[in-house]
């Protein structure tokens, strides 16, 4: 339903934004390791020994198609790319890469929107996008088991002509990989029914950076020791590469819909959500627009909204009478915040014509500016609050916010609007996006709701966490990957990570 | 050592000389040499918003008292977290701390997830005497990675859990249950897995091969709001209309017979060892029939396997080799945990070593 936010976001970023590159730019990357790169023509040869010929590519031409994920101002050509087509050859690549001292940056689609999949240029990159068969279907135990390169829609796809789907529904669906959705336990709109990757995976085939492969989880539920999976479900690719899942899959409800409500005051909207959450219902859907969101969306997409402060729509599933039964209760709640507008779907081209407009708001923003997609979460509570600062701040920064979010979970998209070509105009950008980012964190939330932290958010962390909080989340990779060849550029501040990478490369 | 600080507790555990014994409600029968370390004394709510869902307390908070202020505001812990008291013949009061620790979930499980899939974010402190948080109290966060998941179901082998924060749901406006008499285990399980994988979002699926009547039945719960209620269950029972099917629509009825589930309490009282088996829920009739038990319950579609045999009996080498792992609930003799495979249990003792190098938190317990 909303592919078009994720790729029009990257469209908007490589068309305006792509001449920025590595030096130029905030975000650091460590200093390649000069001994990888001068040993480059012996790591391919080692590499073409345990993969297919044309599974290795070393071409400098040939490795700039994989220079960058959907973080698209960051890019950075890999030492070599692979493209191994099973676990062996995934575990034959990390014993070569382990043995030999090179850094491995994991991919699955490469729509990452945090740069979780940028190599640097010491690194091989490893896509399992040839990996992408459905291994087993089993509808009496209610799982699917794929290999990770396989789309998240697809997935969906695989199962759906038996009346079944898998619940987690990024915005890239069409494109991303399961693999990425693993590594960043990606969400999507539907999560305050259905929950976020880690409570819809029950095993994977993971091959540590030594080669070793094993088996966590499967078709069971639950661990019967520690709770490893739940530890590599969002762990970005440091820990391990996961090349098979076991995923929940989930009987297709009877039917859905949607409702559209408009209110003239952002604090009236998030005050009739907390309501309808109280009264006991639980809709799949709760998206919420702004003023600047909802003018966006009607010039770009004409969708027929009401011109208002603050939009919902609110979507329920069931029987026909079911969701008759859950919508009135949801519109008895809605009038009594005196909504501007109530607008329920009597068919299904009444549904769609209330989705379109949500549906088209990122391609919409991006007709009109450039802009910065953030995704921090709050608490629901704190919404009005955080809606008013981010009013206030954007004054402050002279540059325009749209909000567009999933107002059931806290989970929000603020879009800032900014001028590329203008000198200065991203850095002000990305200051502003940092401080929203931060006032999130203050109320109580968190930096990244389902992107992921990447490098994007990686110098954030101590906004979120103490040194010794992020001290025991290194420990965990110590363990898994204790010479840091694993993504390793990624999530921790690179100077809080900086003694764990330098004794990896001195022990080389 | 009774704690009554964050900072106390911290200074304890880094002051500690040997192993010592984490313990909240001291209800789900851990008893290991050490010095007792109660959480009683971290207690309460310290914020609750039930239009965010989302609660956080004290490790030592009671059970009894986060369910009542839940009740108040018609929410509830969707997970259904057993209590162990009637099973293991343990007295206390069950803690919320110890629900995490030992990632205790219910019959709902299979419909919507595990304790873990509730707990939103957690401090806690290290077998060092470190503070850590992770997670938040937010519904969807991934900053960083996921201690939240690891610290459940680590039994306090890896910190003592000092507070937590949970999403919570709305409680259902009513209940009811499908019920099918007479079925062998294996057409059960079948019929639990009809039941999971129709549209109707049937919330529990058990079967009991000796009920209070002494024949089987198996159990289908509906929840939700009336109307859908009423519809659902007549959906849900016209699957099996060649079956002897009954609808029990009284929500009283249904609460009593679900927390008999829940707490398994078909084996209160009776003697031998307790197991849990969590295997692949259409294989459990043939795998439990290997276990020779003397009175087992599925839960979880057949996904949980509750088994009831003589003392000191070995179910693992019964079992075999499964998809799934077996715990030892009540008894000795056995260890407690599945024992993993050589590379998982590297990984585990690794993370041991990392979270409580000097191996003072339940020494034995687990990893």
């Amino acid at each position: 339903m909303s592919l078009v936010l994720n790729f029009s976001l990257a469209y908007f970023r490589v068309l305006v934004i792509s001449f920025y590159q590595f030096g130029g730019y905030a975000m650091q990357m460590p200093t390649p390791d000069a001994t990888v790169l001068s040993r480059k023509a012996g790591i391919v040869a080692r590499l073409q020994e345990v993969l297919p010929r044309d599974a290795v590519i070393s071409d400098e031409m040939e490795t700039r198609a994989y220079e960058c994920d959907a973080l698209t101002a960051y890019k950075c050509p890999p030492l070599a790319v692979v493209l191994p087509a099973s676990t062996q050859e995934v575990s034959a690549v990390l014993k070569v890469c382990h043995e030999m001292g090179v850094p491995v940056v994991p991919r699955g689609s490469g729509t990452s929107l945090a740069g979780g999949a940028l190599p640097t240029a010491d690194c091989v990159l490893l896509g399992v996008a040839r990996m992408n068969d459905v291994l087993e279907t089993d509808y009496a135990n209610r799982f699917i088991r794929v290999q990770t390169g396989r789309t998240n829609l697809s997935v969906t796809g695989a199962v759906e002509a038996d009346g079944f789907f898998y619940a987690p529904d990024p915005s890239s669906q069409l494109a991303c990989a399961i693999a990425g959705n693993i590594a960043m336990n990606s969400g999507g709109a539907h999560c305050l029914k259905y929950g976020v990757t880690t409570n819809n995976l029950m095993g994977v085939t993971m091959v540590q950076m030594d080669g070793t492969i094993m088996e966590i989880g499967g078709k069971h539920l639950d661990a019967g020791g520690y709770d490893l999976l739940g530890l590599i479900c969002g762990s970005e690719g440091q820990l391990g590469v996961v090349t098979e899942a076991t995923l929940r899959i989930l009987p297709k409800p009877e039917g859905a819909r949607p409702v559209l409500m408009g209110f003239d005051a952002n604090e009236v909207a998030g005050a009739c959500v907390a309501d309808i959450i109280k009264a006991g219902v639980l809709p799949v859907a709760i998206e919420f627009m702004d003023r600047p969101c909802i003018e966006a969306t009607e010039a770009f997409a004409k969708a027929g909204y009401p011109m208002c402060e603050a939009l919902l729509i609110i979507e329920v599933e069931g029987s026909p009478a079911e969701i008759e039964e859950q919508l009135a209760l949801i519109l008895e709640i809605a009038r009594k915040h005196n909504p501007v507008e109530l607008r329920e779907a009597k068919d299904a081209d009444e549904a769609g014509r209330i989705w379109l407009g949500r549906k088209s708001a990122f391609g919409a923003m991006g007709q009109i500016n450039d802009y910065m997609c953030l995704d921090g979460t709050i608490p629901v509570a704190e919404l009005p609050y955080v809606l008013r600062r981010i009013g206030e701040m954007s004054k402050e920064y002279g540059l325009d916010v749209a909000n567009v979010f999933h107002a059931g979970d806290g989970n929000m998209h603020p879009l800032i609007l900014f001028d590329a070509n203008k000198e200065g105009d991203l850095e002000l950008c990305e200051a502003f996006g940092a401080d929203i980012l931060r006032l999130c964190v203050e109320v109580g939330g968190c930096l990244t709701g389902e992107h992921g932290v990447g490098i994007e958010k990686r110098d954030l962390m101590l906004d979120q966490f103490a040194p010794a909080d992020l001290e025991a989340q290194m420990a965990v990779k110590d363990v898994f990957d204790p010479h840091w060849l694993l993504n390793p550029a990624k999530v921790f501040p690179l100077a809080a990570s900086e003694s764990r990478r330098s004794v990896a490369l001195a022990a080389e | 050592m009774r704690p009554e600080t964050e900072a106390e507790l911290a200074d304890m555990i880094a002051s500690a000389s040997g192993p010592v014994c984490v313990r909240g409600g001291g209800t789900r029968g851990v008893s290991l040499d050490g010095s007792v370390l109660e959480t009683g004394g971290l207690s309460g709510i310290t914020l609750y918003e039930p239009g965010s869902l989302t609660l956080v307390a004290q490790s030592g908070t009671p059970l009894a008292e986060i369910e009542a202020a839940l009740d108040a505001e018609g929410q509830r812990l969707a997970f259904e977290p057993m209590d162990h008291r009637g099973l293991l013949g343990t007295s206390g009061a069950p803690t919320i701390g110890g629900v995490v620790a030992a990632n205790v979930s219910g019959p709902r499980r299979v419909s919507v997830g595990a304790c873990r899939d509730f707990v939103l974010g957690v401090r806690y402190v290290d077998g060092a005497g470190t503070i850590v948080k992770n997670g938040g109290r937010v519904m969807k966060n991934v900053t960083g990675y996921d201690l939240v998941k690891l610290m459940s179901g680590s039994w306090g082998t890896l910190g003592v859990l000092t507070e937590v924060n949970l999403k919570v749901l709305p409680k259902p406006e009513t209940a009811a249950c499908v019920l099918i008499d007479g079925l062998s285990d294996a057409d059960a399980v079948q019929a639990m897995a009809k039941a999971l994988a129709s549209p109707f979002e049937v919330s529990g699926a058990a079967h009991i091969p000796v009920g209070l009547d002494g024949h089987p039945v198996t159990m289908l719960r509906i929840e939700g709001f009336a109307g859908s209620v009423a519809y659902r269950s007549d959906q849900v029972a016209g699957l099996f209309g060649d079956m002897a099917v009954r609808v029990e629509r009284d929500p009283a009825a249904v609460a009593k017979g679900w927390a008999w589930v829940r707490d398994v309490e078909a084996f209160h009282g009776q003697p031998g060892d307790v197991w849990r088996v969590s295997c692949t829920p259409t294989g459990a009739a043939e795998l439990a029939a290997t276990i020779g038990a003397e009175a087992l319950l599925y839960d979880w579609g057949g996904g949980l396997v509750w088994a009831r045999v003589a003392a000191g009996t070995d179910v693992r080498a019964r079992l075999g080799a499964f998809d799934g792992h077996a715990t030892l609930v009540r008894g000795s003799g056995q260890a407690k945990f599945q024992p993993e495979p050589a590379a998982i249990a590297a990984l585990s003792r690794g993370l041991r070593l990392k979270f409580d190098p000097e191996g003072i938190l339940n020494t034995g317990l687990m990893g």
